[in-house]
């Protein structure tokens, strides 16, 4: 089990017999089920709350609210603005607002109902134009006046994407019995819901215990909190565990949602095709509550006009407070919105240029050296004229010969018309701004049945992501040993950061690495001590070999009892914080790119679409499982097709009209074409082993690649996504 | 409790089974998980849209939330924890068509299902069979990877995929 090799995963058997447990599947003895009150409104005051008849019903041990939470009545990622149960007002529809604990979920259901809140209704703000701003980032970069022959401008809407984890919000809380608590629980960080735990329980760290659940898919939904304290609240209330299970319809307000927004961009270029400027006003609503809002915005800005040589530049990234759902983390967190502009537009100027598109974007693609807008200058390999010339190498396909329509059968072929095009996008990797970004990794060696055993042990969120994997083959890499353990991950171990950012492969990765390195040390230490002093030893095949492959010792001999135990913590090259009034800053450690062609077919009578094929090249640095590297190309690109031609939240006067899977559309098998696709392994000089973060790319210019396919097939202008069928039609 | 009286007797896996004090509202998938601990069955949308609790019931091919408890009142129910799917688990694990897994028992029962109906499916064939199955980790491409080995003794390369390269 080595860096590099396509392994099959250790958890894979479980999760295909239905033994693997998930957060949703747990259960204790004598457990009660939790159930929430809700908002029914986008902005109303709260009179009063009468939970009489609720807490006289059959079967229910307690009725919270606001008044219950012991410690801060507030939390957030970034800041801490949001409510763990409204209070005098609620700012969302869907809010929770009270909770209820029963022996059945449906007494708890039956309870919560009953719950009697008094509302003021007042008038929801749900245009983000007259939101409050949350932050908003200035980019100036060079000249502030610059002019260009020729001149293109577009303004482009995002429609709302939900994560769609398969795995609802879910999880059991089981109090010690001395005012402590245990969470069982499937999140992205477990450190990071400790810390906002341990403050609203009122509770000192260590009595907030954390233990990974089985994670159904996260995509950015699982960063916020969200029925983590809820249930830690009532289980210390009812003294029992208490089990918080989401419906899917529930879930939909249960997480934050990708941001919608209004980009407005001006590109100016010379004659020859060369970027002069871009001038860009994105607006972004980030609902009621900021979750990471703040961040989404600054990379939406940093990366607003693409892996393009940008000389000038004036970018206003605006994020605002409305009533409308709260949005934050998603897979791509503000370059996929973004990405879908500066593509779109990058097109238009081919085409008042009269110049090939992909020939516009390589003239003006970034290379390694070349300088953001933020004045950052990206080193290390940036393949982006590569990726681009890549994809358009591909041969075109010729299509599995099923229409758009499918097996509705809605036309022979007739009005039936195919696009081809491309996009590229890039992403920073790991967190920006100066946010300490860190891992913890433990390892063991010691020895098991007679044969020496690595034990791994991190809090990093296996999400379905694989990191499992990375961790086992960077320590049967490092430590030469066969029989390699990755612990469940918990808060016994330091924390881990996030599953997301496309930054646990580099950060908890560098963590095991660097374990593994100091366990390495003392094994060849202790081999030299007990030994004749050596040279040039080294952990190979479960032994100690010298430097021409010949086993000095087995490890299982040379361990005898020992056990050797080493924690290390690991952290990037640091970031910095962007200026305020010129966003000039190196606020970014890694930085990933990927291309995508898309082949479509759309029935321009119908305005049906089908995804022929798409095509990618992304650069990954080191791909180490290639067979997991190559399943984040393809789910990543189907959530960016998702969004590009199905997917959306669709939010009306502040209430969300399609909570279900029913009425919100994810791509199926018969959605998602083949994924064509080239991995290049170009070696990051300064990360562990020269990779690069994976899972953001592809979901960023899949779905811009999609559209402008779309655009190609149908002349159509499309200015917002995801496309719908009179969008198509004239 | 005091909720239900219903009492659901019926056959999981082979095995007689009895849960008693349902409550009549409860789902087929509910009993499954929380009365008879069978986990293995996901509730992922419990409106039928995502084949996550995919179950044979009688025989045939349901989603488990869309079936009252009750309505399997002596009846035959078989769930991934017993369904005979050794080869297309196996499958499964060896074509990197697992990532959070939480789509997986859903998907083994109906690929099995598939499968017993057509020993060597095609890519449409594939895909018609498992599109009421959602997959929000792989892009499906995997799991086409997956059926294709169940279905043959021999895993192949099935020549209507594109290829795939790693490294420059």
């Amino acid at each position: 089990m080595k860096v590099g090799e396509s392994v099959r995963r250790f958890d894979a058997p479980a999760k295909v017999r239905g033994d693997f447990t998930y957060s949703s599947d747990l259960h204790a003895e004598g457990m009660l089920w939790g159930a929430t009150v809700r908002s029914p409104h986008p902005y109303a005051r709260i009179v009063s709350i009468d939970t009489s008849e609720a807490r006289a019903m059959p079967g229910v041990h307690a009725v919270l609210t606001h008044e219950d939470v012991p410690g801060q009545i507030l939390y957030g990622l970034e800041i801490a603005d949001q409510p763990v149960l409204a209070f005098d007002f609620v700012r969302y529809w869907g809010e929770a607002v009270a909770l209820v604990a029963a022996d059945h979920p449906e007494q708890a259901r039956r309870a919560a109902a009953a719950v009697r809140v008094d509302y003021e209704v007042l008038e929801p703000v749900t245009d983000p134009e007259k939101g409050k701003v949350l932050r908003h980032i200035k980019i100036r970069h060079g000249d502030q006046n610059a002019h260009a022959d020729v001149v293109v401008t577009g303004e482009y809407e995002i429609g709302m994407q939900d994560q769609a984890p398969l795995g609802p919000e879910s999880g059991l809380a089981i109090p010690d019995g001395e005012g402590g608590i245990d969470l069982h629980i499937a999140t992205q960080w477990l450190h990071i819901d400790q810390q906002q735990l341990a403050s609203v329980l009122g509770l000192p760290r260590e009595r907030v215990r954390l233990t990974m659940a089985g994670i159904g898919g996260a995509f950015g939904a699982r960063e916020d909190l969200s029925m983590q304290a809820h249930a830690c609240l009532l289980a210390l209330k009812t003294g029992r565990p208490v089990k918080i299970s989401y419906s899917r319809s529930e879930s939909f307000v249960g997480h934050v949602h990708r941001h919608p927004g209004t980009l407005k961009y001006e590109h100016g270029a010379t004659r020859d095709g060369r970027l002069v400027y871009v001038k860009a006003r994105i607006l972004l609503d980030g609902g009621a509550y900021a979750s990471s809002s703040t961040a989404v915005i600054a990379n939406a800005s940093c990366f607003s006009c693409g892996p393009y040589q940008v000389p000038n530049a004036t970018i206003d990234g605006i994020v605002v407070y409305t009533n409308n759902p709260p949005c934050g983390a998603m897979r791509g967190f503000g370059s996929v919105q973004n990405c879908y502009a500066h593509e779109a537009q990058m097109d238009k100027l081919a085409a008042a240029l009269r110049m090939d598109p992909v020939d516009l974007r390589i003239r003006n693609a970034m290379e390694t050296g070349s300088e953001m807008i933020t004045g950052q200058r990206i080193e290390g390999p940036v393949p982006v004229a590569e990726l681009l010339e890549r994809v358009r190498k591909f041969p075109l396909p010729a299509g599995d010969g099923i229409l758009p329509g499918g097996h509705s059968n809605t036309t022979h072929g007739e009005g039936v018309k195919r696009g081809v095009a491309y996009a590229v996008g890039f992403k920073n990797i790991g967190y920006s701004e100066g946010f300490d970004d860190y891992s913890t990794a433990r390892v063991r060696l010691f020895v098991h049945e007679g044969q020496a055993r690595a034990e791994v042990h991190t809090a990093a969120a296996e999400v379905g992501q694989g990191v499992v994997m990375v961790q086992a083959q960077m320590a049967g890499s490092e430590l030469g040993v066969s029989d390699v353990v990755v612990l469940n991950a918990d808060t016994r171990v330091g924390s881990a950061g996030s599953s997301s950012a496309s930054r646990q492969t580099y950060i908890t990765g560098g963590a095991v690495k660097a374990a593994c390195e100091a366990v390495c040390q003392r094994v060849l230490e202790m081999a030299e001590s007990e030994l004749h002093p050596a040279r040039d030893l080294r952990i190979e095949h479960d032994a100690v070999v010298d430097s021409s492959g010949n086993e000095i010792i087995s490890l299982a001999t040379l361990l005898g009892d020992a056990v050797i135990d080493e924690t290390r913590e690991f952290r990037p090259r640091a970031t910095h914080h962007l200026d305020a009034e010129t966003g000039q800053s190196d606020a970014h450690m890694q930085f990933a790119f990927a291309a995508h062609r898309a082949v479509v077919d759309v029935d321009t009578e119908l305005g049906l679409v089908k995804v022929v094929e798409l095509a990618t090249a992304q650069d990954v640095g080191k791909a180490i499982n290639p067979l997991a590297v190559q399943g984040q190309l393809e789910g990543g690109a189907a959530q960016g097709l998702g969004l590009a031609v199905m997917e959306e939240v669709q939010v009306k006067d502040g209430v969300i009209r399609n909570a279900s899977f029913t009425d919100y559309l994810l791509p199926t098998i018969l959605d998602m074409p083949p994924v064509r696709m080239d991995i290049l392994e170009l070696g990051d000089p300064s990360s562990p082993y020269g990779l690069k973060g994976v899972g953001e790319p592809p979901t960023i210019s899949s779905g811009p690649a999609v559209i402008a396919a779309i655009r190609a097939a149908t002349g159509c202008e499309i200015n917002r996504v995801p496309v719908r069928p009179h969008d198509l039609t004239p | 409790m005091g909720l239900g009286e219903l009492k659901i007797d019926c056959t999981v896996n082979g095995e007689h089974r009895v849960a008693d004090g349902v409550w009549e509202g409860e789902s087929l998938l509910y009993v499954l998980r929380e009365r008879l601990g069978l986990y293995g069955s996901k509730n992922a949308c419990e409106q039928g849209e995502c084949g996550s609790c995919s179950v044979y019931l009688d025989g045939a091919l349901v989603c488990a939330c869309l079936v009252l408890g009750g309505q399997a009142n002596g009846r035959e129910v078989i769930t991934v924890e017993g369904v005979d799917g050794e080869r297309v688990q196996r499958a499964f694990v060896e074509a990197g068509a697992v990532q959070c897994g939480f789509c997986t028992p859903g998907l083994i029962v109906a690929t099995h299902d598939l499968l017993r109906r057509h020993p060597h499916p095609d890519d449409a064939l594939i895909r018609e069979a498992l599109a009421g199955n959602i997959c929000r980790c792989t892009g499906y491409a995997k799991i086409i990877d997956a059926v294709h080995q169940a279905a043959r003794p021999h895993p192949a390369r099935d020549a209507g995929r594109p290829p795939q390269r790693v490294g420059r």
